[in-house]
């Protein structure tokens, strides 16, 4: 075939166009690949992507209001909250039809919790007014107005309407605006109550004690990880399974072991009093602070640095060393310029790894953090198993997600994320 | 192999002993003296100790007994990077975050030279390997050939006064291994280095040395020029491992006026050389005789000399001469190489020969 | 004939198998608690007798701190495993609210007192949710070190507010409920005035500038088990925590602790029936429960901790500890002695208050 000169598509031995026969070869190779993730994939779906995607969804999700009370919301879209005054007559007859079929389905209490995170009272309001609704005949006991107002005068109160009216709409940024310490007001977002803000402070203090626990990891960690990857392998194997041990306990007692070490009557500090180093009466704090914290959290994540640092370095010959010492390097010379910059990669999967787990973490925190020590964590797995204020815990979620997406970004631009390596 | 220190040596290893694990030696009592710009091929199978003879030189090892001398100085306790050795490692060690330049440069950046001295330095010696393109580069970006120049170009560009290699083609192929052991051998004569060169190819250590140390067992066998070596080897390891060689083995009979008689197994009779100190009459012998020395041609065999009858079992054509295997003397892996000429005979399996050779082509060796 | 037989197998095994299945669930039960020793008083009391009469195996699922999320999600889920949940009066509320917890009619659903008293005025005031069958009366009250408060035991809550007088740490729930209504109690406001001056800002302002002046000697506690650790240690010299725990250190473990009843807060812990049952598994719940908050099984359930039972029929019946042989009824928050001075927790003004406050409580506890 060497006359290619006509200008015509490059054809296969059966006549079709070459570049289409590749392309059927290679879906059917696809294809195949495909199949063979197939499971994993469903998987990752299932109990990964779809979660997070829920996550994302409630962060933003209001129906209950205009599913609960669907006439009364049509309604109140006429009334002006600036009018100072309480809605008339037609949005009492429909919140009295909405709270009776709602009463019947029990949601009307459902819809109280939630209204509750916006406004207090809204929680008892609605549970009180559903027991008296109950007994009404909406053909009947017309006018409404009053009757609301009787069972309680919360009923006449423009604030009370007006959160109704604002979080009418299906879909609401209020959780996101309460994340980031600021709520719904009158004249859109404003800030909240400065006794309110918590949540800045929180993600602040996070990220800074992930990145202080993250540090401390690589400096205790990179010298371990050095000697593991230049012992013999018999001698390192034994040694691994010393870093591994922590993974073997659980969690909490490794925790709670940390309280017996570090309380002020626990056994860091009575040997210090013991050995003269620090009076009785003054013992050193060193729990339920960020102290604790980061002490605890680094040496649980430990292991999480030193691996990757540890099969990356297993990777860099010896020769390097070598070479550069025979270039003329001190032994520091020849760490810091050629051994050194080989083993960032490892460094950088490490800190990675650590950084994102410790983000996330509350158990430890929740322990020995005290009230300084504590993450943004403990405060979704708040919102999640105690208030049940599920659509804040998913909007502060969230937000978490997002920083440590950028974060993620900015490693790749001023690092590079083909710079990491776990081996 | 003078035991005495000389003065005029520029490396020198007196005495000097090696041991890992305490109980075994790697290096027996190494002596060797190497004047200055010579080009020194350190030649043995792997595990006879030449790596570490160079380690110990460069200064990653430490001798466990002896003195290692370097310009009259001894060494021993001096750091790695205080010897001023060049080093061209097996895989060359180049630094991968660093470019080409900078791996140049840091030899140069350790010494605190000056920013245009260490440009000026590295471009030459980058022209001198003719690389003076890819300063720019990372060495995962160069073949190995390149790399391999590079690797060079670093070891020379601090001007040391010794170069050390250990096994620096190894990884290359066969054609590239030939162009740059020309060049290395090149490079090294017109700057005056002096040269230790580690290796387990004979071939390499035969066309570049000036001379070869054929290490086995912890042991020099032989330091000699590349000619000796082949033609003379003084020992039956040093002869089957230089070049191809065909081995008989048989009882001395007689040495009379410089020529052994050798009576082989099956009581064919031939000439030798003794060479070996235990060649004595009534002793085992080991006889080896290079493949391209066997004549089977009757007229150009000397008057009288003692043939040996053989049978071609194989004949090889390849191209510029002719491989052929013999059964001689129940030795079924008897070898001679005769060159493609017009007037070449060529055997064929089954014939029946007779073969003969000059009794200094015949060496006898140890047993 | 044979392909019929077959068939017919199969769709008999087919139809069969659920029933089977479903025979089985009426057999077993899953009844989630807080576990330690109080999931023990309840499988003396409750668990083992109902089981020796009806044959039902009882799972014990130790989930009660979780349990508001864990129904909710189950509940989302369409899968609600659990068949009878011990929970606190709030978090039953919570439930009720939510309507992830059943609704019980005390008259036709529990059983009447042995005197014919009906259950709901045996319960009395304590049905303080549709949903909620109350179990004990518990209250959270202050422990305090006997060797670390010097001459004068502290005798009124106001004491661990007195860094003067009894200096050292204190241990508190974090979390604002109960702290609030001290702090204030504390400051000066009336008791039965806590909970109105408690609904306005400049209240919650005032509560937490009480807790300001100690916030630096607390150590705050999540987890019931923390204070009775904490004092046993001698972390702190006091300490909130429920009295069952308190009685556990000075009776069981004999560490030198005290109990504090002044203004000890009542709070009551009681089962519900998880919404959305299947017939036949909520029929086996609703005769658990009958069974199980009749007037002997609650005062049994005193005999292996100290809380109070429910029933005002069952506190005559409270008698010795099984294990350790003292009475009871000196140890239970309800007894004459204890209750001189109590405070009753205002489920309905937590239910309103509770996310509002805890947002401003735990800025205040950042700060």
């Amino acid at each position: 075939m060497s006359d290619t000169t006509d200008t015509g598509p490059v054809l296969a031995a059966d006549g079709t166009p070459l570049k289409r026969s590749l392309a059927r070869a290679l879906r059917m190779q696809k294809l195949r690949a495909l199949m063979l993730i197939a499971p994993l994939l469903l998987f990752v779906l299932l109990t990964f992507i779809l979660p997070i995607v829920d996550m994302l969804f409630r962060s933003v999700e209001n129906q209950i209001v205009s599913e609960t009370l669907p006439k009364t919301v049509v309604e109140l879209q006429e009334w002006d909250a600036s009018s100072g005054e309480a809605p008339g007559e037609a949005v009492f007859a429909a919140l009295a039809a909405d709270m009776k079929i709602a009463v019947e389905a029990k949601t009307h209490t459902r819809l109280g919790s939630r209204l509750n995170y916006e406004k207090t009272g809204l929680s008892s309001l609605f549970r009180k007014s559903g027991r008296k609704v109950k007994r009404w005949d909406l053909a009947e006991d017309a006018p409404f107005k009053q009757k609301f107002i009787d069972i309680d005068e919360d009923w006449g109160d423009v604030d009370v309407w007006r959160t109704l009216q604002t979080y009418s709409p299906a879909f609401t940024n209020g959780y996101f605006l309460n994340s980031i310490d600021m709520q719904k007001g009158v004249d859109g977002p404003e800030a909240r109550p400065e006794n309110q803000q918590i949540y800045i402070t929180l993600f602040g203090r996070t990220l800074f004690m992930s990145l202080v626990i993250t540090a401390s990891c690589i400096l205790l960690g990179y010298p371990v990880a050095w000697i593991l990857a230049n012992l013999p392998s018999r001698t390192a194997n034994l040694l691994m399974i010393l870093v591994l041990l922590p993974f073997w306990t659980s969690l909490l007692v490794r925790t709670s072991a940390w309280k017996v070490m570090l309380q002020q009557q626990g056994v860091i500090n009575d040997v210090l009093v013991w050995l003269g180093l620090v009076a009785d009466d003054s013992r050193l704090v060193m729990i339920n602070n960020q102290f604790g914290t980061i002490v605890a959290m680094t040496h649980i994540l430990l292991p999480f640095m030193i691996l990757p640092m540890y099969s990356v370095m297993q990777t860099i010959a010896p020769t390097y060393l070598r070479a550069a010492k025979s270039l003329g390097a001190t032994n520091w010379t020849a760490f810091w310029r050629v051994y050194f910059p080989q083993s960032v990669p490892g460094i950088g999967a490490g800190s990675i790894l650590v950084f994102i787990l410790a983000i996330g973490y509350y158990i430890t925190p929740e322990i020995v953090g005290g009230t300084k020590g504590v993450f943004i964590s403990n405060r979704i797995a708040y919102h999640i198993s105690s208030s049940l204020n599920w659509g804040l815990a998913a909007a502060l979620g969230t937000i978490l997600l997002a920083v440590v997406l950028l974060l993620y970004w900015a490693y790749d631009k001023i690092v590079g994320i083909d710079n990491v390596k776990l081996g | 192999m003078a035991n005495s220190a000389s003065t005029d040596a520029f490396v020198e290893f007196e005495r000097v002993q090696k041991s890992y694990d305490g109980e075994t030696l790697v290096v027996k009592d190494l002596n060797l003296q190497m004047p200055q710009g010579e080009f020194l091929t350190m030649l043995g199978p792997s595990g006879s100790g030449k790596t570490t003879c160079l380690m110990m030189l460069a200064g990653f090892e430490t001798a466990t007994h002896g003195d290692i001398r370097l310009d009259g100085v001894s060494i021993n306790n001096i750091p790695p990077h205080k010897r001023g050795i060049g080093m061209v490692f097996q895989n060359y060690a180049l630094f991968p975050h660093m470019t080409i330049a900078e791996n140049l440069s840091f030899p140069l950046e350790v010494r605190k030279m000056g920013k245009s001295d260490r440009e000026a330095k590295i471009k030459r010696a980058l022209d001198m390997v003719e690389m003076g393109d890819f300063g720019g580069r990372r060495p995962s970006q160069l073949s190995g050939g390149q790399q391999q120049r590079v690797a060079l170009a670093r070891a020379l560009v601090f001007e040391p006064e010794l170069v050390l290699m250990d096994e620096p083609l190894g990884a290359l192929d066969k054609q590239l291994r030939e162009k740059m052991q020309f060049e290395i051998t090149h490079l090294a004569h017109s700057l005056g280095i002096t040269t230790v060169y580690v290796t387990h190819d004979q071939t390499e250590a035969l066309t570049m040395s000036d001379r070869v140390a054929v290490f086995d067992d912890g042991r020099i066998q032989q330091l000699a020029p590349p000619d000796q070596l082949y033609e003379a080897p003084v020992n039956s390891f040093v002869a089957q491992f230089i070049g191809e060689n065909n081995t008989l083995e048989g009882t001395v009979k007689e040495i009379k006026a410089g020529r052994a008689l050798v009576q082989l197994d099956d009581g064919g009779l031939i000439d030798c050389t003794p060479v070996h100190d235990s060649v004595q009459a009534g002793a085992r012998t080991r006889v080896s005789i290079r493949p391209e020395r066997v004549e089977y041609n009757k007229d150009r065999l000397q008057e009288g000399a003692h043939t040996l009858k053989a049978e071609v079992l194989e004949f090889i054509y390849m191209g510029d001469i002719f491989r052929t295997r013999l059964r001689v003397a129940g030795n079924e892996e008897f070898i001679i190489k005769t060159r493609n000429a017009p007037d070449q005979v060529r055997l064929k399996p089954g014939e029946q020969i007779e073969i003969g050779w000059l009794p200094e082509d015949c060496r006898a060796l140890d047993a | 004939m044979k392909f019929t037989k077959l068939t017919a197998l199969a769709l008999s095994t087919a139809i069969c198998a659920p029933a089977a299945f479903a025979a089985d669930m009426a057999d077993e039960m899953t009844i989630v608690s807080w576990g330690g020793a109080y999931s023990k008083s309840q499988l003396k009391a409750y668990h083992e007798p109902y089981s020796a009469k009806t044959g039902v195996k009882i799972i014990n699922d130790e989930s009660s701190a979780e349990a508001v999320a864990k129904l909710r999600a189950m509940n989302e889920a369409g899968n609600v495993t659990w068949d009878v949940v011990d929970v606190v009066a709030a978090d039953a509320m919570r439930l009720c609210d939510e309507g992830l917890a059943m609704e019980i009619d005390p008259d036709t659903q529990l059983a009447p007192a042995p005197d014919g008293t009906s259950a709901a005025d045996d319960f009395g005031d304590l049905l303080v949710s549709e949903c909620f069958i109350p179990q004990i009366v518990y209250s959270t009250t202050f422990g305090y070190r006997t060797d670390l408060v010097g001459d004068t035991a502290p005798t009124s809550v106001c004491a661990v507010f007195d860094l003067e007088a009894y200096p050292g740490k204190r241990a508190l729930e974090k979390r604002p409920i109960n702290n609030m209504e001290w702090a204030l109690l504390c400051d000066g406001v009336p008791k039965d005035e806590v909970y109105n001056v408690l609904e306005t800002e400049a209240g919650q302002e005032q509560a937490l500038a009480k807790l300001d002046t100690i916030k630096d000697s607390v150590v705050w506690w999540s987890a019931g088990a923390d204070t009775p650790q904490l004092l046993a240690d001698g972390e702190v010299v006091m300490g909130s925590t429920y009295n069952g725990r308190l009685f556990s250190v000075i009776e069981e473990q004999k560490q030198p602790v005290a109990m504090l009843w002044d203004a000890q807060v009542f709070d009551l812990d009681g089962w519900i029936i998880p919404a959305g049952l299947s017939e036949e598994r909520k029929a086996r719940a609703l005769d658990y429960i009958m069974f199980a908050t009749d007037t002997q099984r609650l005062a049994d359930q005193a005999k292996f901790i100290s809380y109070g039972p429910a029933r005002k029929s069952s506190a005559p019946l409270v008698g010795k500890h099984a294990e350790l042989g003292i009475d009871m009824a000196p140890h239970m928050p309800t007894d004459p002695e204890n209750a001189k001075n109590t405070f009753l927790y205002n489920y309905e003004f937590w239910a309103d208050y509770r996310d509002d406050i805890d947002a401003k409580f735990q800025a205040w506890l950042a700060k």
